[in-house]
């Protein structure tokens, strides 16, 4: 497997390069790349939801699919490394209908109202997520946890099937609203063998029952959880979310067009990790690190990412919300 | 690995469990007593724990046959034997329909519901269980500290168990210190009751229906089966065993991968890979050590062919496996067997014992069985690799293949049990020979599961180029209304439809698929509507969840078809079907493995081939 960051000296390596075709136009790119990044170089956007460049692409999502000559089904552009003389098209009917489908599927199961950019998509692909039937009522708490795999009820025909679930708030840092869980895999990836190798999290349960969860589904203060938050970070969906920013999000004084964006170094310790810092009115709302960062790609520890409130004093602004605990 | 254990301890007899599969703990750090003065100066562990994680699934059936679930305490020793952390162990556990991660009653009778079973007396147990012994099992119950009287007894639905050939069928599972495991045909309502409630005793062993063609001299594959005495060595030597493997190691590794190229044999599993071209790349490949695989997860509904050749030649198995291994120069092979064929599991270990017992093992070679744990998925190759290194059965995205990238990340083949046996024959008599049966590039005999409405259900075996009517005449129908061809993965063909040779060539050209060999005939009368949701209930309940097109596409496809049956539809049949279609096409072209891709096939020739959900004008 080849690691995410290089770290000591640039790769020299000399390598074979590839020529392929996408979308009608030649490109040649280093050999593994993969088809996403070649489609970057000619300026071609591919959608993603489950990719992220710091992680292991796990191709679930399947929203990047694209079409290639020959081959028997669609292949996903996060994953597959290019091959001399492909012909890749990236926005054929095939590939048009399949992104399509995946996005209604996603948009009738699973609450994406705060989805950067999902708005934009659903109507680019013109889809209409309510034609799978009204809405399924939330399941009752724990419910989802429980299923027993391969053993479902017969659907009821009133409603579209729904993960629809009260939201998870067990701690003071961040909550869990898994009915805005498109299982993208990210948060485990980035919790386990990618990021962190804290293993707090993984997929439990199968087929549409499948869920993130922690051992036995315990709430995340008697799991393995160190609280270090880079599952927010990486989360395409806002299932994952700081506390702060649910809480602010739920009292409507949460404006992300009114932040200011501040880089900064992490105070607490020597490696010295960028602080990016949202600041709403004078107060700093969210602590995040830019993902380009060659030292922490996006990931913190507990203190750089919820442990900044004491720059706000012991009663932090009232209005916004902000409880000032933690 | 520095992870964080569960509170909770096990029970002795968990522990005693645990420890008859893994070993007993060496030191403190891995679940022993503490006290030793040199485990306060080392911790062993690391990649050695690391490397144990293939053992996971063994441990958690070990449990599960123990104490007929997973208890928290039970877990969490797992865990700390094999330095596996707790949340991805539960992530395993939940993943399997044969482990319980709630209290379960020790008794437990899995009643097949599926397509094969449904309309040949399953209806009539569910009935009889329901009012005897409540509803079933469908939902954990709630709360994890249910107190379980341990004679209590429960029933469950379950998928095809691959006894259709005597149907109904039912799975019997009784935890204890040696465990019952009993897959049961011809299952009556009484005796249903008396098995849950325990008044009955379990039958001493699986049943083993008769094959029709029981003695026919034409027969290749099945020529042992019900003939010699497949719990013997010596009966399989002196019925010729063992003389192919003496051939092949003197014609040397190319040759008999020439022969097998020249004989143009194709996987049987339902993909037809070449098997030539596989075993060759694998041959090839530079980085060792290479594996070798025997898919026995058969678990297409309506698929009971390998059930057969386990459980009635395994010595043949065995020995192919044994060329096999040679020819690709793999030094140890799994064969990978579904948890609900447990003669066949016994059988197997039983051949492979005696074997090695009897020094056949070229040096340094081993066979090894991995069970598995109620998953259909896992017939997938590479979710089949997955189960076996002790993680969730989640295909692998494809490339990189199986021969370059596979097992524990080595050169894998992988092969089903009929297509391994099919090496023997063409050992000796030659790839040529082999190659004169059959038809065009589809040579051989090859095995078909007939079940239904036919009056000596059963595996038989034909050339191949064979015509399905023949193929039915044999069997015996009298009313035809649809034929199943192929499994749930396949399609359904009308009774006019049935002069069709069965080659791989024919069927392409007829827009269908001889999968894995499954012909289930439905009568005049059956419901072809209630068997077309049950297959629908059956993708949604086996998609594994990783990709969006299947987990979400499965359960539209099956909403949908519940709608068009109960009159209920969003505006009208047509748009339904419409729907379904877009929702299939999306299934077929972007999901990962061939579940998804295969998940519309059936529900697509019940719409399109035998009109059953017509729009009323």
């Amino acid at each position: 497997m080849t690691p995410l960051v290089q770290l000591g000296r640039p790769d020299r390596t000399p390598k074979t390069m590839v020529t392929l075709t996408i979308d009608g136009q030649a490109v040649t790119v280093p050999e593994g790349t993969t088809i996403i990044n070649a489609c970057e170089s000619l300026g071609i956007t591919v959608p993603t939801l489950c990719y992220l460049e710091t992680l292991r692409p796990v191709n679930v999502c399947r929203l990047c699919v694209v079409e290639v000559e020959g081959a028997r089904v669609l292949a996903p552009a996060c994953s597959r490394a290019v091959e001399p003389g492909m012909q890749v098209q990236t926005q054929s009917a095939r590939v048009k209908h399949s992104r399509k489908l995946v996005l209604e599927l996603l948009a009738s199961s699973v609450d994406l109202s705060t989805t950067p950019g999902m708005s934009d998509l659903l109507e680019e692909y013109d889809c209409s997520p309510e034609r799978y039937g009204p809405p399924e009522p939330p399941h009752a708490p724990g419910t989802r946890d429980a299923h027993i795999p391969g053993h479902h009820q017969p659907p009821n025909v009133a409603y579209a099937a729904r993960v629809a679930q009260p939201t998870k708030v067990d701690n003071d840092l961040y909550i869990r609203d898994y009915g805005k869980c498109v299982l993208c895999y990210k948060c485990v990836e980035a919790c386990g063998p990618d990021h962190q190798n804290t293993f707090a999290i993984a997929v439990a349960g199968r087929g549409f029952d499948a869920r993130i969860s922690t051992e036995l589904a315990v709430p995340l203060p008697q799991s393995a959880c160190v609280y270090c938050g880079n599952c927010i970070a990486v989360c395409p969906t806002g299932a994952l979310m700081a506390k702060d920013e649910y809480d602010m999000r739920a009292a409507g004084t949460w404006h992300e067009e009114a932040q200011q964006v501040t880089d900064t170094i992490c105070p607490y310790c020597g490696v010295g990790c960028t602080l990016t810092l949202h600041v709403q009115d004078d107060i700093i709302v969210k602590s995040t690190s830019p993902l380009e960062n060659s030292i922490t790609l996006g990931n913190l520890c507990i203190k750089g990412r919820f442990g900044w409130r004491f720059v706000q004093g012991p009663n932090p602004v009232a209005s916004t919300g902000v409880s000032g605990r933690g | 690995m520095d992870i964080k254990l569960l509170d909770a301890t096990p029970t002795a007899v968990e522990r005693a469990a645990v420890d008859a599969v893994l070993g007993a703990p060496t030191n403190a750090w891995d679940g022993g007593a503490r006290g030793s003065a040199r485990d306060a100066h080392t911790a062993p562990g690391g990649k050695s724990v690391r490397d144990r994680r293939h053992e996971l699934i063994p441990a958690l059936h070990a449990l599960q046959g123990r104490v007929g679930w997973i208890s928290e305490g039970g877990l969490g020793y797992v865990c700390e034997r094999l330095g596996v952390p707790p949340a991805d162990a539960w992530g395993v556990a939940t993943f399997y329909a044969l482990f319980a991660t709630t209290p379960r009653p020790q008794r437990v009778l899995h009643v097949c519901d599926d397509v094969g079973c449904r309309n040949r007396g399953t209806r009539e147990i569910e009935h009889a269980l329901e009012s005897a012994c409540g509803r079933s099992v469908r939902e954990a119950p709630a709360g994890s500290q249910v107190v379980l009287d341990e004679r209590d007894g429960a029933w469950m639905h379950s998928p095809c168990l691959g006894l259709c050939d005597a149907a109904p069928a039912a799975l019997l599972t009784i935890a204890g210190e040696t465990p019952v495991e009993r897959l049961l045909g011809h299952v009556t309502p009484q005796q249903a009751v008396g098995l849950v409630t325990g008044s009955d005793s379990a039958p001493a062993d699986s049943h083993v229906p008769e094959l029709p063609q029981h003695g026919d001299p034409s027969l290749v594959l099945l020529k042992r089966c019900g003939v010699v005495d497949p719990t013997s060595l010596e009966a399989y030597r002196t019925a010729g065993g063992f003389t192919a493997l003496a051939k092949a190691r003197a014609m040397g590794a190319e040759a008999v991968i020439a022969e097998v190229s020249a004989a143009k044999l194709v996987g049987r599993g339902g993909a037809a890979f070449p098997t030539g071209r596989k075993w060759e790349a694998v041959r090839t490949q530079a980085a060792s050590p290479h594996y070798l695989v025997c898919n026995a997860d058969e678990s297409e509904p309506g698929t009971f062919k390998d059930r057969v050749l386990l459980t009635q030649d395994p010595f043949a198995l065995v020995e192919s496996l044994m060329i096999a291994s040679f020819a690709t120069g793999a030094s140890r092979a799994f064969v990978y067997i579904r948890a609900e064929y447990p003669l066949a599991a016994d059988r197997m270990a039983n051949a492979i014992q005696q074997t090695r017992d009897a020094g056949l093992f070229a040096a340094g070679f081993d066979i090894e069985i991995r069970r598995g744990a109620g998953a259909y998925i896992c017939g997938e190759e590479t979710a089949l690799f997955e189960s076996i290194e002790g993680k969730r059965g989640e295909p692998r995205s494809k490339p990189p293949f199986p021969v370059e990238v596979g097992l524990f990340g080595k050169p894998t083949v992988v092969n089903n049990v009929e297509t391994l046996l099919n090496v023997l024959p063409i050992v000796l008599e030659g790839g040529a020979r082999y190659a004169s049966t059959g038809s065009g590039n589809s040579t051989g005999t090859r095995l078909f599961c007939l079940s239904g409405a036919v009056a000596r259900p059963g595996v038989y075996e034909v050339p191949m180029g064979t015509n399905l009517r023949d193929l039915l005449a044999m069997a015996g129908t009298d009313s035809v209304s649809a034929i199943l061809l192929g499994g749930a993965a396949g399609t359904f063909l009308r009774a006019d439809e049935i002069d069709l040779p069965l080659t791989l060539e024919a069927s392409r050209a007829a827009n269908t698929t001889l999968g894995s060999g499954v012909v289930m005939v439905f009568a005049d009368h059956a419901d072809l509507r209630d068997v077309v949701l049950r297959i629908a209930g059956f993708f949604r309940d086996e998609s594994c969840g990783q990709c969006v097109p299947c987990r979400v596409g499965t359960v539209r496809q099956e909403e949908a078809l519940h709608r068009i049956v109960k009159g209920a539809t969003l505006g009208g049949t047509g748009r339904e079907l419409a729907l379904l279609e877009e929702v299939g096409v999306a299934m077929r072209d972007a999901s990962i493995c061939g579940l998804g891709q295969t998940a519309y096939s059936a529900v697509e020739s019940a719409i399109k081939r035998l009109r059953l959900f017509e729009v009323v004008s």
